[in-house]
Formats: structure tokens, sequence, C-alpha cells
């Protein structure tokens, strides 16, 4: 039904932001004209203008959904949507060769080979001034040395260029041979490339659980994912690619040699355990250096020099190749850009976590789709519906089967022809069961109500013991003193402390939910029904005694009412706690509700959904609070006018 | 023969932390015939409010006895109206409801109230304000409103703590013409508690000087304005020499009795 949303987001985000665009641009020219105007007639602060103007809402509103499309990268998809596609297929370059930019000064300062032998260099210093003689004898230790010294010969043919493997100076050619003739083929252009067609077939970006489609969609594209699979066979060259000659490798075979026979003296020995484990972390410290050394990947000083070069210049390439796609992922894709990981392209930094507002649209319109075969909803459940309800369990759930079996007579039994025939009894149990048809009424259904019948059955429970108490508190002596301090025990533990026992206790299904948002309701209705109650003027209740009425007439039709504002602003305050406490709750256990699904995408990494859960959750509460605070103003008028 | 009798009332308040005690009241004696109007007058903590509040049945007495027309006060009761300093209105009732208020209690069939409320509405200048909630209302109306309210009970007693008091001097001098209108067309017994001695002197038939520690009545004094003020013009009585002399004695009695309190300044 709402496929066209699906995939045309891109475009729909476009007419969404030109209009913001033109939104903001004219109400900030209404907003000065106003400004202008009223100057005149206003001083500085002025508390007429906390009544503030809707240009500057508009004026606000529409920043922060430009800056969302801004930052989410809304607006490069919306105005160029093969950006993702071009950055992924370059994305893919960087992949391929990185093994070799990692050899090169390119995205570091030195050489890999320099920091290699510096490194190595400055760790052999170190062992052998903290060569351990009180575990070592003599010998041992004029060995160990020794170990040390190769270590630093090998590093030393390493690093001679008379040394350097012919094997080595071949395959660096080859490399820069490749690499050259790749930047020859970027720089020669892609015009006349062909998309394959399965390419185009792919989702659009972020149509699809793929944020980025993988396959090239255009020239350009084509160009850089070819020249991303001919790097990748360079990569495969350099990566095999030693640096070993005669020379290292006797040196390397006889150190091996002496380390392996010291290992070896370790084991055979009985030596204290407090020695032998001295003993060998030092020599298995050795031992750690000196594997570095024996892959043979030092190379001498400027044997890759020419190699850098070529791969310097293929990056130019590259950049001239991605022309205007620089700029635009410069300005319109803020953050890390996009990398390739295994099998997929992805957004990285506010574009991956930021999702895109048309993206969160779309997620809603699927979670909101009741159509739960047709692929809306959300793990089985929409998110406001309806459906019928069978009147048949809503009975069942009040009456409990024990109370059948108290009925008088037996439950009937098969006959000898082998029938059953249900006598009053079974069909009582029926009764209690649900078992039977009594018609269906319409009834709400999905997640958002799941979670809002949680808070108003637990919120009815609490008003409607809490209120009673609560005035009786105020009211009586004995009640305020017996109930005051069970109430101000549980009532200040937060109530999530509360979540793990209650919910131990009554099960993960709803019971659990509606007791501990009842315990929060409850201790805030009685804590302001007593306050409310105990606030009465003494002079109105001894008006009204002087008037004759009793004390129950007193205290329905005095004490409660004067109660009202403070009942109400209970009320308002349960509400918001409740709904906290609530999707707390559901984050915890559960199976349905607003927190569940947030949970459930917390858990996959959906930003769409999170973000969708988080809007959900703002506006109800933003609907709660309106609804109380029309509801204040319509019970209680003579608030704060006494 | 409904006279409201008192006799050796003493009221004495025990600290609950410190347990001294204080003699608010001590033998008080004194009785008011049916259709009298008496105000008191005293300096603060001479116990006028408490001699009120145990007449209207808010507190027993440590000692002695009342009785409105020979039967006992021993708790709050319809006979007995109140009107308060602020009203103490019912702020979620309109008017009309806050009239109807003791009528409701007593189950008064809707359509003997309805009437009874709009005839004493229109009796205390409120026509038209049946469906006004009261919180929109001035203080003077307030106070009508709770005039209206106690005198639609038909209570034998009115008793009045500060009625005026917060009132500004233009409504106060209306209201105070209002309550000799009342007193004259319906003939109760009033007492009325005031700080004014202006006040006290116009309205009371008979005046009840209080004194304090113990409270005690000083002085009490049977004058003639409260009768004049129904015909003629209140401001007219001020300029009566012998209001203006009887005012001088009562002012200086006051302000003797305050002096001894503060020890002197």
């Amino acid at each position: 039904m709402f496929s066209w949303l699906s995939e045309e987001r891109g475009s729909i985000a476009a007419v969404i932001i030109v209009t913001l665009l033109l939104c903001l641009v004219i109400s900030i020219i209404i907003g000065l004209k106003q400004t202008s105007y009223r100057a005149k007639d206003e001083v500085f602060g002025d508390p007429e203008r906390t009544l503030g103007g809707w240009y500057w809402t508009l004026t606000g509103i529409s920043s922060i959904l430009l800056l969302w499309f801004y930052f989410s990268w809304g607006m490069a998809r919306a105005f160029f949507p093969e950006t993702g596609n071009e950055l992924c297929q370059a994305a893919k370059i960087d992949t391929a060769i990185a093994p070799i930019t990692a050899a090169l000064p390119i995205n570091s300062r030195y050489f890999k080979s320099t920091t290699l032998t510096r490194r190595n260099l400055e760790q052999l210093e170190i062992l052998e001034k903290k060569l351990p003689a009180d575990v070592y004898d003599k010998a041992e230790q004029e060995k160990l040395l020794k170990i040390i010294l190769q270590s630093k010969q090998i590093i030393e043919i390493f690093s001679n260029p008379k040394n350097q493997s012919s094997d080595s100076i071949r395959a660096f050619e080859t490399i820069q041979d490749g690499f050259r003739e790749l930047s020859k083929t970027l720089r020669f252009g892609y015009e006349g490339l062909i998309p394959h067609p399965e390419a185009l077939t792919q989702p659009k970006w972020g149509t699809d659980l793929t944020e980025i489609p993988l396959l090239p969609t255009t020239p350009r594209g084509v160009l850089l994912d070819k020249t991303s699979q001919d790097a990748k066979l360079l990569t495969k060259i350099f990566l095999k690619t030693r640096n070993n000659s005669a020379a290292a490798d006797a040196l390397i075979k006889t150190t091996k040699e002496m380390i392996n026979n010291i290992k070896k003296s370790n084991e055979s020995s009985d030596f204290e355990e407090d020695i032998l484990s001295k003993r060998s972390a030092y020599v298995k410290a050795v031992e750690r250096i000196f594997r570095r050394l024996d892959d043979g990947t030092i190379f001498p000083p400027s044997a890759l020099d020419n190699l850098s070069n070529s791969v310097n210049d293929f990056f130019l390439a590259i950049a001239e190749t991605r022309g205007s796609l620089n700029i635009i992922d410069r300005i319109l894709v803020p953050g890390d850009g996009v990398v390739k990981s295994k099998t997929q392209c992805t957004e990285q930094g506010s574009g991956r976590w930021l999702p895109k507002p048309t993206d969160v649209i779309a997620t809603f319109v699927k979670l909101a789709n009741p159509d739960i075969e047709g692929g809306g909803g959300y793990k089985g459940s929409t998110l406001l519906w309806w459906k019928w309800i069978q009147i048949a369990d809503i009975l069942a759930f009040f009456i409990p089967d024990s109370l059948i079996d108290l009925f008088p007579g037996d439950y009937g039994r098969h006959s000898e022809t082998g029938v059953f025939q249900p006598n009053f009894k079974d069909k009582a149990l029926a009764l209690a069961q649900g078992d039977i048809y009594l018609g269906a009424v319409p009834m709400l259904d999905g997640h958002i109500w799941d979670s809002l019948f949680r808070v108003i059955v637990a919120l009815g429970l609490g008003i409607g013991l809490g209120v009673p108490l609560g005035i009786y508190m105020g009211i009586s002596r004995f009640f305020k003193s017996f109930f005051d301090p069970i109430i101000e025990l549980y009532r200040p533990v937060p109530p999530l402390a509360w979540a793990p026992l209650i919910l131990t206790i009554f099960g993960i299904q709803d019971d659990g939910k509606i007791f501990l948002l009842f315990m929060v309701a409850f201790a805030i209705m009685v804590i302001s029904a007593r306050t409310g109650a105990s606030g009465t003027q003494l002079s109105k209740i001894r008006a009204s005694h002087s008037l004759g009425a009793s004390d129950r007439q007193i205290l329905r039709y005095v004490i409660l009412p004067n109660a009202m504002p403070e009942i109400l602003t209970g009320i308002r305050i349960s509400i918001g706690v409740c709904w906290g406490t609530l999707v707390a709750a559901e984050m915890l256990a559960g199976t349905t509700g607003i927190g569940f699904i947030e949970n459930v995408a917390r858990v996959v990494s959906n930003y769409e959904l999170i973000w969708v859960t988080i809007l959900i959750m703002g506006l109800l509460g933003l609907a709660f609070d309106i609804l109380m605070r029309w509801a204040i103003v319509k019970t209680i008028p003579w608030r704060g006018k006494g | 023969m409904s006279d409201l009798v008192c006799e050796n009332l003493s009221m004495t308040f025990a600290n609950p932390q410190t347990g001294v005690k204080i003699e608010a009241l001590k033998d008080i004696n004194f009785s008011l015939k049916r259709g009298e109007l008496l105000s008191v007058l005293g300096p603060s903590g001479c116990g006028k409010t408490t001699l009120l509040n145990m007449i209207a049945g808010f507190l027993n007495p440590t000692a002695g006895k009342m009785s409105l027309g020979g039967n006992l006060i021993e708790g709050p009761g319809v006979e007995r109206g109140m009107v308060f300093q602020q009203g103490a209105l019912f702020e979620w009732l309109t008017v009309s409801k806050n009239v109807d208020f003791g009528l409701r209690m007593k189950k008064t069939p809707e359509s003997e109230s309805s009437k009874l409320v709009e005839k004493w509405l229109d009796i205390v200048g409120l026509q038209g304000f049946g469906d006004t909630p009261t919180y929109q209302l001035s203080g003077g109306m307030q106070q009508r409103v709770a005039l209206a309210r106690c005198l639609v009970n038909g209570p034998d007693v009115i008793l009045m703590d500060e009625p005026l008091g917060a009132l500004d001097a233009l409504t106060r001098e209306k209201m105070q013409s209002l309550i000799l209108k009342l007193w004259k067309e319906t003939g109760k017994t009033i007492i009325i508690i005031t700080h004014s001695v202006e006040e006290a002197l116009l309205l009371g038939e008979r005046l009840f000087v209080m004194a304090p520690r113990p409270g005690r009545i000083h002085k009490e004094y049977n004058l003639p304005f409260a009768g004049k003020g129904l015909t003629k013009s209140l401001r007219d009585i001020k300029h009566d020499s012998y209001f203006g002399e009887v005012r001088e004695e009562i002012l200086t009695m006051i302000w003797d009795m305050e002096e001894e309190i503060m020890g002197g300044v």
C-alpha cells in the first residue's frame, strides 16, 4: 500500500527539504519584520514576550528538521541519490589496497618497516638490560645475550639494500607497474561504461536493510568498482612478498634453535615454580620480538619509494575520477563517510546512528500498518488498531475455575455408548474457561495500546485505592500514623529498583508491570490526596458543621472537592512517572509494548526503529500532559484564584 | 423563649508541649434575649473568638454551661449559624449551590430549596449571580453569599467572627447597613465580633468590651445607635456627640489594656 513511500523516499525528502527551506526563509523574514515594529512598544524584559510568536516557532522547527536532514545525510540522498552507491565503490578501493597503504607513509607518518625497526630495537635494548641474572646461570646468560645480538643483526641484514631479495624487488616493480596501469585507466575516464543490468534492479539507497546498494549503478561507479577488483590482485602479490635472503635465513635458523634450546631446558629441569615462571617469561619476551622479525616484512629504507610514488599517484587519479563526488562527500556527508566491510557498504558516523527523517516516517508507516501478514506491524503486532475480542474470554478472566468446582454435583462422565453429554456443571466450567461463544466486542489492539492498557489499569487501581486511603490519612490520626511508615518506606525506592523483584514474582506478562506501576501510582495518589484533604481550611469545615452537614457529608461534599486540585496534580505526576517506569519495565521483560520494540531495536541496531519508538513515547507523553492540563482547567477552574 | 444564656463559662487551654495553662476565658455570665444584637470588642487575645466558637459548638468549655432557648449547647448546630471573616465559601460550587448547601445536606426537595435560595439571594442583593462561580466574586459579594448561606437555614442566632474585617471602607459601610437591615427584618439574635470600635458602636444594641488575662467581660454598654441606624444614615450617626464620647472612652480603655499587655511603649 505504501510501497511508493518506500521507493520514493529520496524524492519525498527533496520536496520536504525545499518546503522547509522556504518556511525557514519566510518565517525569518516575517519574524524580523514583527520584531522591528514590536520593538517600538516593548521594553527589554517585557513579560508579553513570553507569549512568543509563531514565526519563531516555525523558524525553530524548520531549522531542527533541516539539521536533522543534513546530519543524517538526508540532503545528500534527496538531491544526489547516486552518491551513496558511488562512495561505496570508492570505499571498495580503500578496502582493497588497505595492506599496501598500511606499509607506506600514506595514512601514517612512517614506513611500516621504519616503525617495526625502531620498536623492535628499543625493546631488544630493554630486554638486554633486564636480563635476569638470578635465575639464569652464566652460560645461559651469554646465550641469551647472543640471541638478542643476532636479532639485531637480522634487522641490520633486512635493512641493507644489498641484501634485499631479488624476488621482492621484482614483486614491487610488478605492483608499481600495476598501479601505474590502474591510474592510466582511471584517467582515461568512464565514458561508455555500462552498469550491469542486475545492479539497476537493486533496492535504492536506504530502502532495504542493506543501507547502500553494493553493485555500481553509474559509469563512474563501474570504473571505481573495476579498479578495486584489479587493485585487490596487486594487494595479493604484495602480501606474499617477503624480504628473505640467504644470509638472513641462516641467521634466523640458528637463532630459532638457540631459543628452542633454552625453552627446552626450562621444561626439562626441576626449577622452583617462581624461578621457572621468571625464566620462561623472559625467554617468551625474547621470542616474541624474534617472531616479528622472522617473517621478513622489514625492507631497506628506500625499497618502497617507487611503489609509494605510484600509489600516491593512484590516489590522485581516484580523486580526479571522483570529481564532483568529492564536493558532495565533503559538504553533504558529515561524519565518517561510507565504508565497505565484508559484503556490504554502510554509512558511518551521524549518517549511521541518525536515520533520515523519511526513513523514520517509512518505518513508522510500516509499524502502524495493521496488515501483519502484509509485512506491517512489528513482532506480530501493529502500533494501534482494533480487533474483536470474545466476550467469553473477558468473563473467563473474571470467573475462576475453582469457583465452578464448588458447585453442587459432579462433572459429567462419558456414557456406556461412549458419548459425552455435558451436564450443568460442565457447561459452567466451559463458561469459566471461555470455551463458549457469547459474541464479540471491538477492542483496541497493538503495541501502543498494550502500553497504554498497562498504564490505565495501574493508574485506575492506584487512584481507586490511593485516593480513599489518602483522604482518610488526611483526616484521621490513626490512618495517618498507621500507614505513613509503610508508604514512606517503599515510595522513595526508585520504581525500577522494584522491577526485578516484581517481575520475578508476577511474571513478565501484564500482571507484573501493572503491579509495578500500581505501586508507583498508589504512593503518589495517597500522598497527594492526603495533602489535599489535610489542607482543607478549618473555617470551611466549621461552616459545614454549622450548616448541618454530617461527618460523612463533610467528607463527600467538602473534603473531597477541596482535595481535587491536589488529586489531579497527583494523577498528572503519576501518569508521567508510570509512563517512564513502564517503558523501562518493558525493556526488562515482555513481548509487546513500546519499550519492548525499542529494546529489540537496540539489540539488532535498528536505529530507525529506536528513533520511531523515542518519537512515539515523546508524543504520547506530551498528549497525556496536554490532556491532564485540559482536565485540570476544566475541573478545577478556581485553582490559584481563591 | 429562645434566649441565649451563658453561665460561669471558663475555658483553659493547655500547651501540649510545656503543659502551661492559659485561661482564655474565666467566669463569663450573660444572657441575650431573642432579637438582640450584641457586638463584642477587645484587644487581641481577650478570648472573643473563643467565646464565639464555644457558642457555635466548635469548642467545649472547661467549666460552665450555655443554652439556647433552654437547650444545652453541646456541639455545632443549624440553629446557630456562623459567618467567618473570609466567607469560607466552597469555591467548587456556584453562588446558589453555596447558599443551597445547608438545604441539600438536609435533603430539602429541589423545588422548595430553589425558591428559598432565590429569595435569600434577592435579600442580600445578589439577584442574577446564582450561576457565578464564587471565586469570581469580590470580597463584599462573597460575604453576602456567606450571609445568605447562613440565613437560608433559618438559624435562631447568627454568629459573626469579624465578618467585615477584610473589606474596604465603602463596602464595609454598605455591609453594615445590610446587617442592620437583616437584623430588623428577620428579628434574629446576632453576635458580632469586631476590631472596629465604630462598627461595634454602630451595630451593637449591646456592646461588651472584653479584657484579657484571663478573658472576661470588662464593661457592658447599652447603645441606641443600632436602632437609629435603621432610619438614619450611618455617617450622620457618627457625628452624634454621644457617639464620639463613647468611642473615645472605649478607645482609651482598649489602649490601656494593650499597653498593659505590651508593658508600655
